[in-house]
């Protein structure tokens, strides 16, 4: 662990420069990838990715410049390019960040478990292999997939105040996924891949129930085949965890990113329907609807002591019965602005630069158990695990499908549907929010596909969430 | 060391390295890439990215496994990084089980490409773009240096494409909130032709101005710009992987399978010439393929292992037979008449967050986005606030599509993933007789 630490420090201390600031922020990935497609083990694939930030403020103007080549010439040249590139722009800069803090702190953030030694290729393909071959003989299953991702990332902060601030983590994504298709029609059912992911080592693949669960995820995939479409029509909607993370991700976590709001994104990820006078005031959801940034949660994606500008990460509330609190704002956005925020300025690795960035986003639990809030429903329908995810730019009208559905009545549950898709406007949907499922509801979820920024960048989110349901939306099902 | 001599100086040591019943390949990409940001016309954040990565795959048999791996630039380091590599799957490749679907390509095959320039110099560029967008409220980003791709195996292949490009992405906002998106991209940087991209763009945010129509869910006369064409083309071009196609994974599975066609005015094509794409994949030689012929399935991408699990022939698909560089031709309907057919309906720039409402129907979803109109009596009368449609490709692409524009316009890739991005498509706009919006 932090095997080039010595190395990289003693270059860095060596480093000359006139900027006022300057840091160096290494990032060290590795990645291992086994998967078994229809029972044949595919040809695994491992990656090790390096390199580093130099960053350097002058009067006040930053700039940055990445580079692989970590010798002392390499580093050097970097840190010239990245202090001449910030004189250049003097006259040009939108943002003077003279007055932003500079982390000053030394400190180790070590995962729990990150030196165990996880298995081998021949041990995790011999269980991805023997679930595979779980997976039914049925001429309509016309493929399945089983998967494990393992990456490594190991991060070291360094700057010309003094901080040295390192970070190990260990990230585990298991997948299983069955098609079954009728030559017209083909329906996908899925456990775990990028709904799912988390901090730790082999334990999570237990936690997900990977093994075993082939011949379930199957024979689901074919009930959907059989299933009539979702009904059209305005319903009560119960959302498990594996939607309610897509839901808080897409229509709460982006439109509270303090950098969308200032302006930054509105090329490409876009903007928000929240402005900065909302904050303190504006009633986002119902009551029932409590918000947490929260670092804190070991197994949870992004969970760090700090982000990769070397701010401390603590737990906030951003929605507190139902009131908006605080957006997802880092250091620079926070003096930017004058709003308060939270320590999300992440970068997807060496070659990207950190902006404002969902990390931990979470909903907190209510009272109901899952059985209390399906015995609640009148005329709903419980929606699970999703597919499909579309939103406006402003992160407002938004569209959501799901991979599995089933009508609620009288408060029972009743048969599957085919194609659950919903839509909606966040600004009202939240204030739906009628009831909110319990601790036993919970899952710790998350993905590691959250995109956005110029040059772009896909970064890891943690999403932790009860089920919970919402007052008449409006759901509907696929073509004919 | 020039891009090119550090790939061959890899290729010089690893070769030696290789023990009789081994084989191997190497892709090779990096990118030496200035990336500045704007808001407000001014700059938000500027830097460079200088980076190296080589994936190395080795063959024992009919065993493999694949290392990407970071390179450093510095040839005695890489080196080391390079055999470290060679010895972790040399561990790991005896223990696999074998591959039935191994079809390597082992064909001698050679191919290079270098389009390279002497760039634009990226503070002179910076300084041109703050002062077009004086007293604008331009957002964007530019983005410039050269690009390299390599691959080579240990049967004689040699593929080496080096270019270097520009490209500026930008949109004008209005106070209204409503704003037009540009982009400008090539190998040398004119100011003039700069000047008059920006001009076309304010002259919309004049039309943007005006007060906003907001639009009641329903079924519209709409044209698609070729950038909201090429949206759409973006989520088909998945449909074309014959992977997808075997696996009821493609939106096209109906059209493959012949129970729904797409409009006769519809072809498209992978080109490999006029792109800035490789003309190579780690598959080998890419090949120009018509993969939708006036309305009717024609080829699909096939990879050498979906060619060896479903019985077909391989065309030099990447693995993950995704095209690089998709053209629908161009129809009949001359640019200037676009509104005088349109008539009364929807003018539509850009169209964003598409997914699927329903995959195997061909049923899309997504956002308008940037510059759309109400136009009535073949003018444009207002800007549209932002609707959702929820529509089928078989549906708008398929009776309803009334006519495609004369001239496609090359669209060229803006996207920066991990290293920024070299495909393209060349696109026309798309009169639409029904449009359904939902939102």
């Amino acid at each position: 662990m932090f095997t080039s630490s010595a190395t990289l420090t003693r270059r860095f201390s060596a480093l000359k420069s006139d900027a006022d600031f300057w840091s160096l922020r290494h990032v060290l990935e590795t990645h291992t990838g086994y998967q078994v497609r229809k029972q044949v083990a595919q040809p695994p694939r491992f990656s090790e990715d390096q390199g580093a930030m130099l960053t350097a403020r002058v009067k006040g103007i930053e700039a940055y410049c990445a580079t692989s080549d970590l010798t002392q010439a390499g580093l050097q040249a970097a840190l010239d390019r990245a202090g001449a590139l910030a004189r250049a722009l003097a006259q040009r800069a939108l943002v003077d960040t003279s007055q932003a803090p500079v982390p000053t702190e030394q400190m180790d953030d070590v995962m729990p478990g990150y030196e165990r030694v996880l298995a081998g290729p021949a041990e995790w393909f011999e269980l991805l292999v023997a679930e595979s071959v779980k997976v039914p003989s049925d001429e309509r299953l016309v493929n399945s997939q089983v998967s494990l991702e393992v990456t490594c990332t190991e991060q070291i902060y360094l700057n010309s105040a003094g901080a040295c601030l390192r970070r190990a983590q260990r990230f585990i994504y298991p997948a299983l996924s069955v098609t079954a298709s009728d030559g017209q029609d083909s329906q996908t059912r899925s456990l775990g891949g990028a709904n799912f992911g988390q901090q730790g080592g082999a334990e999570i693949v237990e936690r997900i129930g990977l093994v075993g669960a082939a011949p379930r995820v199957a024979d689901e995939a074919l009930q959907l085949l059989l299933a009539p479409n979702t009904p059209s029509g305005p319903r009560e909607l119960l959302l498990l965890p594996d939607q309610m993370a897509l839901q808080i991700h897409e229509s709460i976590g982006h439109p509270l990113e303090l950098d969308r709001i200032l302006g930054d994104e509105r090329n490409y990820a876009g903007t928000s329907f929240i402005c900065q006078e909302d904050f303190g005031t504006y009633q986002y959801g119902s009551p029932l609807l409590d918000v947490t940034f929260d670092p804190s949660i070991p197994e949870e994606l992004a969970s760090y002591r700090h982000d990769d500008d070397g701010t401390p990460a603590q737990r906030e509330y951003l929605i507190r019965q139902g009131i908006l609190q605080r957006p997802l704002g880092g250091a620079l956005s926070q003096l930017r602005s004058g709003l308060p925020g939270v320590a999300n300025s992440r970068a997807c690795s060496w070659n990207r630069a950190p902006i404002d960035r969902m990390a931990n986003l979470n909903i907190e639990p209510g009272e109901q158990s899952l059985a209390q809030l399906i015995g609640g429903i009148e005329h709903g329908i419980l929606m699970s695990t999703n597919r499909s995810w579309s939103i406006d730019d402003a992160r407002n009208k938004f569209q959501f499908g799901c991979e599995w559905g089933r009508l609620i009545e009288n408060g029972e549950l009743k048969g599957v549907v085919k194609n659950p898709n919903y839509r909606g406007i966040s600004a009202n949907f939240w204030r739906n929010l009628s009831a909110v499922g319990d601790a036993s509801t919970v899952e710790v979820l998350g993905t590691p596909f959250c995109g956005k920024g110029e040059p772009n960048q896909v970064v890891r989110v943690g999403h932790a969430s009860p089920a919970c349901v919402f007052k008449n939306i409006d759901v509907f099902g696929g073509a004919a | 060391m020039d891009a090119r001599d550090h790939f061959t100086a890899l290729l010089a040591n690893l070769g030696p390295l290789l023990k009789a019943d081994e084989g191997f390949t190497l892709s090779y990409r990096a990118e030496t890439s200035d990336f500045v940001r704007f808001n407000q016309a001014r700059v938000r954040q500027a830097g460079q990215v200088q980076q190296v990565f080589v994936t190395l795959t080795l063959f024992l048999g009919d065993r493999h496994a694949e290392f990407e791996l970071a390179m450093s630039g510095v040839i005695g380091e890489d080196h080391l990084r390079l055999h470290q590599a060679l010895e972790h799957l040399r561990d790991v490749v005896p223990t696999l089980a074998p591959d039935p679907y191994l079809r390597l390509n082992r064909e001698p095959w050679q191919s290079e490409v270098v389009q390279m320039a002497a760039g634009p110099d990226t503070a002179a560029v910076v300084e041109q773009i703050i002062q077009v967008g004086s007293g604008l409220d331009l957002v964007g980003i530019y983005a410039n240096g050269p690009q390299y791709r390599g691959f080579a195996s240990s049967w004689g292949a040699f593929g080496w494409h080096a270019a270097s490009s520009f490209s500026f992405d930008w949109s004008l906002f209005h106070d209204n909130g409503q704003a037009v998106k540009s982009t400008y991209a090539g190998q040398r940087w004119d100011n003039e032709a700069f000047i008059r991209r920006m001009a076309f763009a304010y002259e919309q945010l004049d039309y943007l101005g005006r007060p906003a129509r907001t639009l009641a869910p329903g079924d519209y006369r709409a044209y698609l710009a070729p950038a909201a064409v090429e949206e759409i083309l973006g989520m088909l071009s998945w449909g074309f992987s014959a992977q997808a196609l075997a696996t009821g994974a493609s939106p096209l599975q109906r059209l493959f399978g012949g129970s729904v066609p797409l409009s006769p005015l519809l072809s498209i094509d992978e080109r490999v010439a006029g792109g800035l794409a490789p003309a190579f994949t780690s598959e080998g030689p890419r090949q120009a393929l018509r993969l939708l012929d006036k309305g009717q399935p024609a080829e699909r991408l096939v990879s050498s292992r979906s060619a060896a699990e479903y019985g077909l022939t391989a065309n030099g698909a990447g693995s993950g037979e995704y095209p690089l560089a998709l053209a629908i031709a161009g129809g009949e309907l001359d640019e200037g008449d676009v509104l005088a057919h349109l008539g009364t309906g929807l003018y539509i720039g850009n169209l964003w967050y598409t997914n699927y409402s329903d995959r195997p129907a061909g049923r899309l979803t997504g956002m308008t986005r940037f510059a759309t109109f109400w136009v009535e009596d073949g003018k444009l009368q207002a800007p549209v606030n932002t609707m959702r449609f929820d529509d089928s490709v078989f549906s708008f692409f398929g009776p309803y599509l009334e006519a495609l524009t004369r001239e496609p316009e090359l669209l060229l890739p803006t996207g920066t993933y991990g290293s920024r991005q070299t495909g393209s498509t060349a696109v026309p706009g798309a009169l639409l007789g029904r449009f359904t919006l939902t939102l």
